[in-house]
C-alpha cells in the first residue's frame, strides 16, 4: 500500500523556512538592506505623489531658483536648472528600478534558456554555448558595455542593451550547473522513460526546479546593475537629460561641485545607498543559504 | 604543470581571437558609413567611394576581419579620428600614467585588505569584525566617481591636504623636471634622485590611488575573511596552537598560505574593476592616462580609439587572469590536477 507522504513533511518544512528567515533577518544589517529596498520601491512607485515638485522631477526647469542651497522649500537644494533635487532623486529611483528590472529580464530571457539547453544536451552544444559565454566573460563588463553604447549611440535603451550583453553569461553558467545536477534525478529519468519529449522535460520539469537560485542571483545583481546604469549615465552614455537619472545628476553637478556640493553629493548618495542595500540583503541571503555558515550559527 | 600552462595559453589564444571578433563587429556596427566618419561631413561621393576601397569596406566581412587581424598583429589599431595619429601611439603615451595608478592602487588594496581580512576572521563576531565587514560591503557599493568627488572636496577644498588632481604641480615640473626613463614618474624620480619631484608626485598619486583601491580593498577583505574563517577551523591550526606556535605565525603564515588562492582570485577580480574604475577616477582627478584618453574619445565619437583601448584593456585583463590562474596553480597543487 503506497501512501503519499507529502503532508508528513509539513511541520519540518515550515521549521526550515522559519529558521532560514530567522537567519536572514537575525542579522540587523540584512534587515537594514531590506528596509532600504522597500523604501526605494515605494518611492519609485509613489514618486509623483511623494515628490514636492513632480514636474521638476521630470525635468521642468525653474531658473529663478537655480543652484539654491538646501532649505525648507528644497530640502536637498536645487540644481543648475533650479530643479528640486529631492524630487529628481525620487523620480530617479523610478528610472533606476525600471531600467534594472528591464536588464534583469533580458539577461534572464537570454541566459537561462541557453544554460538550460547547454546543461541538458551536453556535448558539442554545451561546449559551443559555454565557450561563447566564457568569451564574453573574458571582457571587463562595463568596458564592453561602454564600447557597445559608443558604437550604437547614447540612449537609455542602448545602455540597457549594452549592460545585458556582458551579464547574461553568468546566468547561463548558473542555470547550466543547476540543470546538470537535476537532470540525473529519478523524476527526470521516469519522465524520459514514459516518453515525454525533451523540450517538455526541459521547460516543464527541469526549469521550475532551478528557478530559485536564479531569482536570488537576479535580486543580488540588481544593485550592481543600478550602479552600471548610473556609471554609464555619468559618462553621458545612458539616460539623456532632462530625465532624472542619478548618474546624470552626479555628472551635471560636477561643474558646480566645489560651491554647490549638494547636487552631486545627494544623487551619488542615492546610488550608494541603493547598491549598499542590495549588497547587504544579498550577503544576508547568501549566508543563510550557505550550509557551512548556517552550521556555525545554528544552536545545536 | 607545463600541460596546465599550455592548455591555458591555448585557451588564451581563442579568447583573444574572440575579443578581436567582438571589437570588429562593434566597429562595423557604427551607425553611418565608416568612410563618411573617416572623411568628415563635407566629403564628395567619389572621395567616399575611394576611401571605401582604401579601408577595404567593399570586401566581404570575413575578408575585412582578416585584414583587421593582420593590422592588429602589426600593432595598427587605426588612427584617431580626432588627431589622425595612430591609436597605438596615443595609447603608448597615456599608458604609463594609468599603470602607475593601478599598481599603486593594487598595492594599497592588498596591503590593507589582506591584514584586515585576517584580523576580521580572527576576531569573528566582535565589534572589530562587524566594523570591517560593514566597511568591506560599503566599499564595494560606492560609485567610484562619487567617492572621488567626495575625497576631492574633503581633502582639497575643506582640509587643503591634497591637490585637486593632475600628476604633478606645474611649478615643480618646470623647476625640477623629471628625467624621462620609464614614463613612470615615481620610478623615474627615484632613479634620478629627484626628491622634490618624488614628493610632489607621491602627493598627487595618493588620493586617486586610494579611491581606485577602495573597491578592491573591500573585495579582498571579504574574500580573505571568509577563507580564513574556513582555514582557522582546520585541525592543523589547532595542532599548531597546541604545540605552541605563536598566534602571529599561525595567522599570517600557516593560515594565510591556504587562504591565498581565493584571495588571489579576488585580487584578479579587483584588478578587472580597476581597469574600468580608472576611466572614472582619471576623469575626476584630471589624470592623463588611458581613462582620460578613452573618455575624450567617447565624447567625440572617436571609434578607433574606443575600440583600440577596449581591445587593449580586455587583452590586459585576460592576460592578468591567466597569470593569476598560473600563480594559484603554483601555490595550490590541488588546482593543477583538476
Amino acid at each position: 500500500m503506497l501512501t503519499v507522504n507529502a503532508t508528513h513533511n509539513h511541520p519540518s518544512r515550515r521549521r526550515e523556512v522559519l529558521r532560514s528567515l530567522n537567519l536572514v533577518f537575525g542579522n540587523p544589517l540584512t534587515t537594514l538592506g531590506l528596509v532600504i529596498i522597500v523604501v526605494l520601491l515605494l518611492t519609485a512607485i509613489f514618486a509623483p505623489v511623494l515628490a514636492p515638485y513632480p514636474d521638476q522631477g521630470k525635468g521642468l526647469s525653474n531658473l529663478k531658483e537655480r543652484l539654491a542651497a538646501p532649505s525648507w522649500n528644497h530640502p536637498l537644494g536645487t540644481d543648475n536648472l533650479g530643479r528640486d533635487i529631492f524630487s529628481r532623486i525620487l523620480f530617479g529611483a523610478r528610472i533606476s528600478l525600471q531600467a534594472a528590472v528591464f536588464v534583469v529580464l533580458i539577461v534572464v530571457v537570454i541566459g537561462v534558456p541557453l544554460g538550460l539547453i547547454a546543461g541538458y544536451f551536453g556535448g558539442k552544444t554545451d561546449e559551443l554555448i559555454m565557450r561563447f559565454a566564457d568569451m564574453i566573460l573574458a571582457f571587463p563588463s562595463l568596458l564592453l558595455a561602454i564600447a557597445i553604447v559608443a558604437s550604437l549611440g547614447p540612449s537609455l535603451f542602448n545602455a540597457l542593451f549594452a549592460i545585458s550583453i556582458p551579464w547574461w553569461p553568468w546566468y547561463t553558467r548558473l542555470m547550466r550547473s543547476q540543470v546538470i545536477s537535476i537532470k540525473e534525478m529519478q523524476f527526470i529519468e521516469s519522465a524520459r522513460a514514459i516518453g515525454v519529449s525533451r523540450w517538455r522535460i526541459m521547460f516543464r520539469h527541469i526549469l521550475p526546479n532551478c528557478l530559485s537560485p536564479i531569482i536570488v542571483q537576479a535580486t543580488l545583481d540588481m544593485g550592481y546593475i543600478i550602479l552600471a546604469i548610473a556609471s554609464l549615465g555619468f559618462l553621458g552614455l545612458g539616460t539623456q537629460p532632462p530625465a532624472a537619472d542619478w548618474g546624470v545628476m552626479v555628472s551635471e553637478g560636477r561643474e558646480y561641485f566645489m560651491k554647490q556640493w549638494w547636487i552631486s553629493t545627494f544623487s551619488g548618495a542615492a546610488i550608494f545607498l541603493t547598491v549598499l542595500a542590495f549588497n547587504l540583503l544579498g550577503d544576508g541571503i547568501r549566508e543563510a543559504m550557505d550550509p557551512k555558515i548556517r552550521w556555525r550559527f545554528q544552536k545545536m | 604543470m607545463l600541460r596546465f600552462i599550455l592548455k591555458r595559453f591555448f585557451w588564451l589564444f581563442f579568447v583573444l581571437l574572440g575579443l578581436c571578433a567582438i571589437t570588429f563587429v562593434l566597429s562595423r556596427v557604427v551607425p553611418g558609413d565608416p568612410a563618411a566618419v573617416y572623411l568628415g561631413p563635407r566629403a564628395k561621393a567619389e572621395q567616399l567611394a575611394e576611401v571605401r576601397v582604401k579601408l577595404g569596406l567593399d570586401k566581404p566581412l570575413h575578408v575585412q576581419f582578416l585584414y583587421y587581424l593582420e593590422d592588429l598583429l602589426r600593432g595598427d589599431f587605426g588612427e584617431s579620428l580626432r588627431t589622425h595619429r595612430p591609436v597605438m601611439v596615443g595609447i603608448w603615451e597615456h599608458l604609463p600614467a594609468s599603470l602607475e595608478l593601478m599598481f599603486s592602487a593594487m598595492l594599497m588594496a592588498t596591503l590593507i585588505g589582506i591584514p584586515l581580512g585576517v584580523i576580521s576572521a580572527k576576531k569573528e563576531n566582535t565589534l572589530t569584525d562587524h566594523f570591517s565587514r560593514f566597511f568591506a560591503v560599503a566599499s564595494t557599493s560606492l560609485p567610484s566617481f562619487w567617492l572621488a568627488m567626495l575625497f576631492q572636496i574633503l581633502f582639497f577644498k575643506w582640509l587643503g591636504l591634497f591637490p585637486i588632481g593632475g600628476r604633478m604641480d606645474t611649478v615643480v615640473s618646470l623647476v625640477n623636471p623629471i628625467e624621462k626613463i620609464t614614463g613612470f614618474y615615481v620610478l623615474d624620480a627615484l632613479l634620478s634622485g629627484n626628491w622634490t619631484a618624488l614628493k610632489n608626485v607621491l602627493h598627487h598619486l595618493f588620493l586617486p590611488a586610494v579611491t581606485l583601491a577602495s573597491y578592491s580593498t573591500g573585495v579582498i577583505t571579504r574574500m580573505t575573511r571568509s577563507t580564513m574563517l574556513e582555514v582557522l577551523r582546520e585541525d592543523y591550526i589547532t595542532t599548531a596552537r597546541s604545540i605552541g606556535v605563536g598566534e602571529g605565525e599561525i595567522l599570517f603564515v600557516q593560515g594565510l598560505r591556504n587562504a591565498l588562492a581565493p584571495t588571489l582570485t579576488a585580487a584578479g577580480l579587483g584588478f578587472a574593476y580597476m581597469l574600468i574604475g580608472t576611466v572614472f577616477i582619471e576623469l575626476i582627478f584630471f589624470w592623463p592616462g588611458i581613462g582620460t584618453y578613452v573618455t575624450n574619445a567617447i565624447l567625440l565619437n572617436d571609434y578607433p580609439v574606443i575600440m583600440g583601448v577596449t581591445l587593449l584593456m580586455a587583452t590586459f585583463y585576460v592576460v592578468v587572469n591567466l597569470i593569476v590562474d598560473i600563480l594559484i596553480a603554483l601555490v595550490d597543487p590541488r588546482i593543477r590536477f583538476e
